[in-house]
């Protein structure tokens, strides 16, 4: 199953190692088809797909330069563009560190755990102090290495004389260690390890799980500027041109954009007409044909043939780097609110601490003697231990988004289940989410032949149309017919020879405002047009929303008349023409207006809506970065999971309340009878776990919720 | 007693073992491509050995 190891050594020279991102990976077939061919094509020694970062590294031989890599990859049918080495490398560095951490306190948290539940159960004499010995030579390394984050930030904070969480968490520790090694010395009754360990697993497990999801959010971004050209060729006053990477390009300068290449710096189009594929900025499917004079951004790939452009935005002011920022500022503000969790956690830990040193103190007053005080304390500290409290949020969270999967609907993030609990507007994108973002054309008037020479003729062609009309005649069961001396011109169509008649699919000579294309056999001629159909079951979806009190309306950035006659059919109110930064004007209007907003959309331009959302899903077809800013991804043609979404938050919701009032009764019950002294740590330690178990069945009962 | 001799010296190797298998598992780049994981186990290692492109999984 372990694909090639990328390190071996052919006694050649020496090997060069090169990224690529290669947005276009979906399935195993194609993570097996880049490691399968790739090693084939002569210079490249091996490659390996990273396919969570969407990422090839490829060894190779110095002498294959990066456009022969780059055009091996597209020969397989993949566009990529090579990447720098990673800047953040160090993000990476540390968390690997906490899941190291995390490793060892797990280890040493079930070792000094089955001590201490022997010397509970009434280890006596020789025997308990041999479990004390082992349980400290156990949890001291384990407490120096995996407390290290901790006490690390907690002495960064008391050096520049402030606090922070780390610190009452530190002190606790280091006290509770110190402690129990004072017993152990002298022989005591009770050693506090497996709290003190216990304590920094939990904790580390919460650090690692939020380091993966903030260096999923960068991946989003990241996604986004890896697809603006990473260079171009700009001609000098002589004509001659050089390659200038993106950022050394500089308004004013002329660039020569070839076919296929994606561009690297917003411009205005000197000479030369084309199409480009503008799907990243404005959603639309299509591809935009343009001409001189005309505007282009950073991001497009010029589909046909070669342009040259003056540039006018260029590095970080183009209009995809404006997205990219506006994303990154857009989830920081949402990053902020403050979840219940976190408040609940946020003001429990000092109770915790402040609630044991009061313990301590007021034994101390009634005259019980220091050891006394301090086994008191720590009884506290154990009882306290906000397990259920930890428990009662990510528990509800894990079993709904189970059971909200079964039915096609990806949650990637558990607090994205709080916030679509609480969403009452929700706006929809229209092409490719209430859409299905394909065109797909009608071919009743075809007969077979007629079908035999399309499918020959699409299958030849990357253009959208094209890939369409392949797909829906290859489900049909269409055989193509064999067409020769095939010709693309862009913009025009394809031709080519079916025997000795010629034939050929075109733009059709007559403008249209629907998509179409005409399919010529010799003289005869066909106009196939093209729809994007509504997903089936918008309507139920719209009503099962309109059930939970949320009102739905399209905030598109397609043109007017198509957006309109939508929102007709629905019944529900549209916005058309809207701009990315329209987008997120919209929902930032909402927000301040006490709303919360739902955004569901797929395009690049509905990467900072999505972003800004209170909450946001976007269909399994979204471009990656979209896919990366939302809180949830639906796949497959129905649009129903989005209203299940909702519906399954709003009663997990109502299960972390109960898990919450639970766990908050438990505490309220359990702590007075350990501050006044009537708790052993083994009954402390069995109450513990006990009320994790009813947290943990509660939650098991949204199994079936999403039904 | 005497049980405990043996025991707990397996018990703390055994779950030194798991911790050095965590750690070498890390470090040869398991947790580096989780998602791909899924994916490579529908790839089907006996076709295409000869190299005509046939059988394969098409993306």
């Amino acid at each position: 199953m372990n694909a090639p190891d990328l390190s071996f050594d052919r006694g050649e020279a020496p090997l060069k190692g090169m990224r690529f991102t290669v947005p276009g990976m979906r399935c195993a077939g194609c993570i097996a088809k880049i490691e399968r061919e790739l090693p084939k094509v002569d210079g490249i020694v091996a490659a390996r797909v990273n396919f969570s970062s969407k990422r090839v590294a490829i060894e190779h031989d110095p002498a294959v330069g990066e456009d022969a890599l780059t055009e091996a990859l597209l020969r397989l049918g993949f566009e990529a563009q090579p990447i720098e080495e990673n800047p953040l490398g160090t993000e990476a560095a540390e968390r690997k560190q906490l899941t190291r951490a995390l490793g060892v306190a797990g280890f040493g948290m079930m070792n000094v755990m089955l001590l201490s539940v022997s010397i509970w159960s009434g280890a006596q004499g020789f025997t308990r102090e041999l479990f004390h010995w082992l349980s400290a030579l156990i949890a001291m390394p384990v407490i120096a290495y995996s407390g290290r984050p901790f006490f690390s930030s907690a002495w960064m904070a008391l050096k520049y004389r402030r606090t922070n969480m780390d610190v009452p968490i530190s002190i606790g520790v280091i006290l509770a260690t110190a402690l129990s090694l004072y017993e152990t010395i002298t022989g005591g009754e009770h050693a506090y390890f497996e709290s003190a360990v216990m304590l920094l697993f939990f904790l580390l497990a919460g650090r690692a799980l939020d380091a993966e999801m903030r260096t999923r959010t960068r991946a989003g971004i990241g996604a986004l500027l890896g697809r603006m050209g990473k260079s171009a060729s700009v001609i000098g006053p002589d004509g001659a041109t050089r390659r200038v990477p993106a950022n050394a390009l500089e308004p004013g300068m002329l660039v020569l954009v070839a076919a296929g290449e994606a561009l690297a710096a917003d411009g205005e189009i000197e000479e030369g007409r084309s199409t480009i594929d503008n799907s990243m900025l404005t959603g639309e499917s299509a591809p935009e044909s343009v001409g001189a004079g005309a505007q282009v951004h950073a991001g497009a790939i010029n589909q046909s043939s070669p342009f040259r452009m003056r540039l006018t935005r260029t590095a970080d002011d183009t209009a995809i780097a404006e997205i990219a920022r506006l994303m990154d500022e857009a989830g920081q503000s949402r990053s902020t609110y403050v979840r219940i969790a976190d408040r609940a956690s946020r003001a429990y830990a000092p109770v915790v601490h402040a609630l044991a040193a009061l313990a301590f103190a007021g034994w101390m007053i009634a005259g019980a003697g220091w050891h006394q005080s301090l086994v008191i304390a720590i009884a506290v500290l154990i009882i306290t231990c906000p397990c259920a409290m930890g428990l009662a949020v990510p528990t509800a969270q894990v079993v709904a988004s189970g059971a909200l999967l079964k039915r096609g609907l990806l949650v990637k993030d558990g607090s994205a289940l709080e916030r679509l609990a609480e969403v009452d507007v929700a706006l929809f994108d229209k092409t490719g989410t209430l859409t299905l973002g394909e065109p797909r054309p009608d071919i009743g008037a075809l007969n077979t032949a007629e079908r035999q020479v399309a499918l020959g003729l699409a299958q030849s062609s990357r253009h959208p149309l094209s890939k369409g009309l392949a797909k829906r005649l290859l489900e049909e069961g269409v055989q193509p017919a064999a067409i020769d001396n095939l010709e693309e011109v862009g913009g025009e169509g394809v031709s080519g020879m079916w025997g000795e008649v010629r034939v050929a699919l075109e733009r059709p000579q007559v403008e249209t405002d629907r998509l179409a294309v005409t399919l010529k056999i010799g003289e005869e001629h066909t106009t196939l047009s093209f729809d994007d159909p509504l997903r089936a079951d918008v309507p139920c979806t719209l009503a099962l929303l309109r059930d939970e009190n949320i009102e739905a309306s399209i905030l598109s950035g397609d043109r007017n008349a198509p957006v309109e006659a939508v929102a007709r059919q629905l019944d529900i109110p549209a916005i058309a023409e809207a701009s990315p930064q329209d987008k997120l004007a919209a929902l930032e209007a909402l927000r301040e207006a006490g709303r919360f907003p739902l955004m569901v959309g797929d395009g690049l331009n509905d990467g900072p809506a999505l972003a800004a959302a209170h909450a946001s899903i976007a269909p399994g077809t979204a471009s990656d970065a979209s896919q990366q800013a939302a809180d949830a991804v639906f796949i497959g043609e129905k649009l129903m999971p989005v209203a299940l979404a909702v519906r399954v938050a709003k009663r997990t919701m109502v299960i972390v309340r109960q898990n919450f009032a639970f766990a908050i009764g438990y505490n309220a019950l359990a702590v007075p009878l350990a501050l006044f002294g009537y708790v052993t740590p083994l009954v402390a330690a069995i109450a513990m776990s006990l009320s994790s178990l009813v947290v943990v069945a509660n939650s098991l009962r949204l199994a079936g919720s999403a039904r | 007693m005497t049980g405990l001799t043996f025991l707990i010296p397996i018990a703390l190797l055994m779950g030194g073992a798991g911790l050095l298998a965590f750690f070498w598992a890390m470090r040869s780049g398991q947790y580096e491509d989780m998602d791909g994981a899924a994916h490579r186990i529908l790839i089907d290692e006996d076709t295409d050995r000869d190299g005509d492109g046939e059988g394969e999984a098409k993306s």
